[in-house]
């Protein structure tokens, strides 16, 4: 028995035919921060959509915490622990910073303790902590929708650690943010993974660089391609072949 | 850490003090409506502003899921008959033991339906008029967002229900007297007659009560952690699957509860009709109740009432004088309010009317936007220079 | 067998009328998004342009009379068509990403279209004229202002409020002349019957029983309307823009495809085929302002059926809803299980449901069981696009 968090046997996913996901196999260490990278259609966002629920495999299955994840609803894996940042930041814009975070730090989310219960002073202190985490202290009270687009990503990463999940799947958090901004986040990643098992999903090499500490799995049409240490993957032919391309001549 | 203390403390006084202030505005209101009003109006103005409340009631509901929680329904004409259905039945049942509501004979029924036994009794009809809608709209909205059906689906579905429903109600003269439907104003109730001024002044002055009592429950669902998660599922119903929550499940009982909240209003509205029948449950009158919300603005609570009294005093005044201009007035109100009022009246003051009034009045509106752009130097010039030219 | 046959026969007729009232809505549905309810009174216009086409004809005696059914479907398309332009013109291009609000908006374009019928007479054609006169031409000429932009709001609410007035007081004007014929209503409340000409009545006589020639018309009508819109959508230029809009909005539009056309197109092209449907159904009974009302809510229910985006899922569930419509309503089911033993209970049930008002309730509950087991129709789009 090792110490897996998350292992995934034959995934395959077709739509129509069509396989989004090709007898993938994965699986990662408790604690580990791994970055996923692949081309345009390689299947990245696919592979998050089954492991939180949202597609069921066509084939194969996905085991988290050794658990099989199969036909069990969206909600209910979140409620096993799996956190999922959305690539275009999702945040309920009609609701404060404050109410927004309180929402998902809720200990018991069915319908009538929710109904008839209130914010403990716990949860209400964890907001309040949260809210100093993120920077976003001034305006705790403003509506979501006034936000700028760092602010709604820094809100949402929030929201995911209020969930207190045991694996965080991230998907692109660099994407549309500045460079410092970015440097910002990145910070803010390297600092959960200290507590948390992160999956990123990126795109800017640059930034992939800042946060892969450890194996970088890369994607290819719906399977693995490799995976390894970031200088490893980087030197793979096959990999400059379909991805990074040749590096620029100095 | 102090500050921070005394400035919590200040919030919270600043919060009773809203609270008190919508207290007192609520009573205040609902004396007028329940002391001043039958003394001032003839009986029978009273009776159809008693009517009119009666449907702010139903307002009410409607806003709860369509403000909130983003489901248009328009078959609510289902549970306000069925509340209605209710309590017209228990009024034809008081007669003596053994004797049958006159219509049956005409059909040739000498038993009494199975399904009309429990309406003998009043605390079983009492139940069953806010129940029965209640269970009905549970099981559709059960059967519905189980499969993630929303949006326009949701809506045709209700509509296509509430026509069953309503093909149902008229099809069966043999249970429930069909097209002709049930009349209660000729019936008595605690040995007085239904029409008489004494009952109808008190069904009056119930109708305020179950509003007042109907919109503060509202007002607590909406305005903690249940009101908000419903915002959320308005808004962004597969983040709150992603943030652990069943929508399922808090889609169901909303609507549950909207409809059982529409099974009182149609109940406090037959017997203020004197009469029901399946014709409550035409598909224009439940789109109406939606444009009722719509006009006084949905999301907020008040807009629904306001709304409802609006339209309905100025179809009251335009069909009794222009019978005509009523359908394109109704037709032109639906266009206007989802172009060009979408938040509706009140909606319309919050967002624009009332910084304007107080501008006006010469008090400075508080500005809503980022606290660091206020301070920002560059923006203070642009603003100079703007309000120069 | 031939109770089977004639069963079968007229579930499909059923179920035709239904299909070419649901095919414009689904296209529309399947592009846009947006579920019109002013579709039933587009059909009710289509119906009354059949009847206007037919007192024309009506004088011009034997040989044209007979034809006239050919002309007024072309007449109907166009009547339809430009009056859905007008709808997403002036309504539905404003409410875009809101489908609920449109809902609401057509609703009132319903609302008005019924009266309108009932009420339209020269006087009320006069007031508007003025009033399109006013108002766009106050328009025309205000636009050419610089300062368009900053007082479109007021212009338009002034413009309004003018040009409605001098529209009522010409109005008043032309009553107090007192002209009886201009203020006569064309139509009047009550229902106009279309006189089918003689060809189309009677019918043929297939293993003992009658198939009346109008169903049969009917169902080649559909035919015809379905082989048409296929043609379009998958071998024309506009048709091949359709559907890429359908697909993929941004992307398209990023192609350098004209959305905001396609849509008007696409919106026409609907409307035009509930206005053939209304002349497909003033051949079946008298035609009144509530004609439509009494068809949309089973074309809906065809929509959500059959699913987005796919003319054969719209196709199946047109002709099986009409079938099981037909053999609930006409108590053949009934019929059949009384012929065996032992199904007492199961008689009473159909015998139950057997007219054609209760075939609507036992059809919902199986549109209702069927959306249990497939929730986004029969041929629901598939892949990540399809659920944001």
């Amino acid at each position: 028995m090792t110490n897996k968090i998350l292992e995934i046997e034959n995934l395959t996913v077709s739509f129509d035919g069509f396989k989004a996901l090709n007898n993938l196999n994965f699986s990662m260490n408790a604690g580990e921060l791994r970055v996923i990278i692949g081309p345009n259609g390689a299947g990245k966002t696919t592979f998050l959509d089954v492991i939180t629920g949202k597609v069921q495999p066509t084939k194969g299955r996905v085991l988290f915490k050794g658990k099989n994840l199969k036909k069990i609803p969206e909600h209910k894996i979140t409620r096993m622990g799996i956190g999922r940042k959305f690539q275009t930041p999702r945040v309920y814009l009609n609701l404060t910073v404050r109410e927004n975070l309180d929402l998902v730090a809720n200990r018991n989310k069915n319908v009538f303790p929710t109904l008839f219960g209130y914010s403990s002073s716990t949860e209400k202190r964890n907001v309040a902590g949260l809210i100093e985490t993120i920077g976003l202290d001034a305006k705790a009270d403003l509506l979501a929708d006034l936000l700028s687009h760092g602010e709604k990503q820094r809100l949402e990463i929030g929201m995911l650690v209020a969930q207190s999940p045991d694996l965080l799947l991230v998907d692109e958090p660099a994407a549309g943010l500045t460079d410092e901004e970015t440097a910002n986040v990145g910070a803010l990643l390297l600092s959960l993974a200290e507590r948390h098992s992160i999956i990123a999903i990126e795109h800017d090499m640059e930034f992939v660089r800042q946060i892969a500490q450890d194996k970088v799995t890369v994607l290819h049409q719906g399977s693995v391609l490799c995976e390894g240490k970031m200088e490893q993957v980087q030197n793979d032919p096959r990999v400059i072949e379909v991805y990074l391309g040749e590096p620029p001549e100095e | 850490m102090d500050s921070e203390l005394n400035i919590g403390i200040y919030k919270k006084k600043k919060q009773q003090r809203k609270q008190l202030i919508e207290a007192g505005i609520i009573i205040a209101i609902a004396l007028i409506f329940a002391i001043i009003l039958p003394i001032v109006l003839p009986a029978f103005r009273l009776r159809l502003f008693g009517r009119f409340l009666a449907l702010t009631i139903v307002a009410l509901g409607i806003d709860l899921i369509w403000g909130y929680t983003g489901l248009l329904s328009l078959g609510h004409g289902i549970f306000f008959a069925l509340g209605g259905y209710a309590i017209a039945m228990h009024l034809k049942l008081q007669i003596p033991e053994g004797q049958l509501p006159d219509f049956f004979t005409l059909y040739g029924v000498n038993k009494l339906p199975w399904f009309w036994q429990p309406f003998y009794s009043f605390p079983f009809t009492l139940v069953a008029l806010v129940v029965i809608p209640g269970i009905v709209a549970g099981l559709l909205g059960y059967l519905v967002f189980r499969n993630r059906i929303k949006g326009v689906y949701f809506s045709i579905l209700t509509q296509a229900a509430l026509l069953v429903f309503f093909n149902f109600f008229n099809g069966q003269q043999k249970l429930i007297n069909g097209t002709n439907g049930l009349k209660t104003d000729t019936e008595r109730i605690f040995d007085l007659l239904v029409s008489s001024a004494t009952v109808q002044r008190t069904f009056y002055i119930l109708t305020v009560i179950f509003l007042v009592l109907i919109y503060l429950f509202c007002r607590w669902l909406t305005s903690g952690r249940f009101g908000r998660l419903l915002i959320a599922i308005r808004d962004d119903e597969t983040r709150v699957r992603f943030s652990g929550y069943d929508p399922t499940g808090f889609k169901v009982l909303v609507f549950a509860i909207s409809g059982a909240i529409a099974g009182i209003a149609g109940a406090l509205y037959t017997v203020q009709t004197g009469i029901i029948t399946p014709a409550i449950m035409q598909v224009a009158f439940s789109i109406e109740m939606v444009i009722w919300v719509a006009v006084g603005g949905r999301g907020t609570l008040i807009g629904a009432i306001i709304g409802t009294l609006l339209v309905r005093l100025a179809q009251t005044f335009l069909s009794e004088r222009f019978p005509q201009v009523w359908l394109f007035f109704q037709g032109a109100l639906f266009l206007t309010v989802v172009t060009v009022l979408p938040n509706g009246i009140v909606g319309w003051f919050k967002d624009y009317a009332w910084q304007k009034v107080q501008f006006l009045l010469g008090l400075r509106q508080p500005l809503v936007t980022y606290p660091q752009i206020e301070e920002d130097p560059a923006i203070q010039r642009e603003r100079e220079q703007l309000t120069r030219e | 067998m031939s109770a089977l046959i004639e069963g079968l026969f007229n579930g499909i007729s059923i179920g035709s009328v239904l299909l070419i009232a649901a095919l414009g809505l689904a296209i529309v549905f399947g592009l846009m998004g947006v579920i019109n309810l002013a579709h039933g009174e587009l059909m009710m216009l289509g119906a009354y342009s059949t009847f206007v086409v037919q007192n024309v004809f009506k004088p011009l005696g034997e040989p044209w009379f007979e034809l006239y059914i050919l002309f007024s479907l072309p007449v109907a398309f166009i009547v339809s068509a430009l009056v859905g332009l007008a709808l997403e013109r002036g309504v539905i291009r404003f409410l875009y990403g809101r489908p609920l609000e449109t809902l609401l908006a057509t609703w009132g374009v319903s609302l008005i279209l019924r009266q309108f019928v009932r009420s339209v007479n020269w006087l009320l054609v006069i007031s508007i004229a003025v009033f399109c006169l006013f108002f766009f031409g106050g328009m025309t000429i205000l636009k050419r202002r610089s300062n368009w932009e900053r007082i479109r709001n007021w212009a338009i609410t002034i413009l309004l409020v003018i040009s409605s007035g001098i529209a009522i007081a010409v109005g008043f004007l032309i009553d107090r002349v007192g002209q009886i014929a201009l203020t006569k209503p064309w139509f009047s409340a009550r229902n106009v019957d279309v006189t089918a000409p003689t060809w189309l009545r009677g019918g043929l006589k297939v293993l003992g029983f009658q198939m009346p020639y109008a169903r049969l018309f009917i169902i080649a009508l559909t035919i015809i309307c379905l082989l048409g819109v296929y043609w379009f959508l998958n071998r024309s230029t506009w048709g091949l823009r359709i559907r890429a809009v359908t697909q993929n909005r941004s992307m398209s539009a990023c192609l350098g495809i004209p959305t905001a056309k396609v849509d008007a197109l696409t919106f026409a092209l609907g409307s035009g085929l509930a206005g053939i449907a209304g002349c497909a159904v003033s051949l079946l009974g008298s035609v009144g302002p509530n004609t439509g009302q009494n068809y949309i809510v089973d074309t809906f229910m065809v929509v959500v059926v059959g699913g987005v985006g796919n003319l054969f899922g719209t196709v199946v569930a047109g002709l099986s809803i009409g079938i099981i419509n037909y053999l609930i309503g006409s108590g053949t089911l009934a019929l059949i299980f009384t012929s065996m033993e032992g199904f007492k209970p199961l008689v009473d049930f159909f015998l139950f449901f057997a007219t054609s008002s209760m075939a609507k309730v036992m059809v919902f509950a199986l549109i209702i069981a069927f959306l249990q087991v497939k929730p986004a129709g029969l041929f629901p789009q598939k892949g990540r696009t399809a659920e944001l």
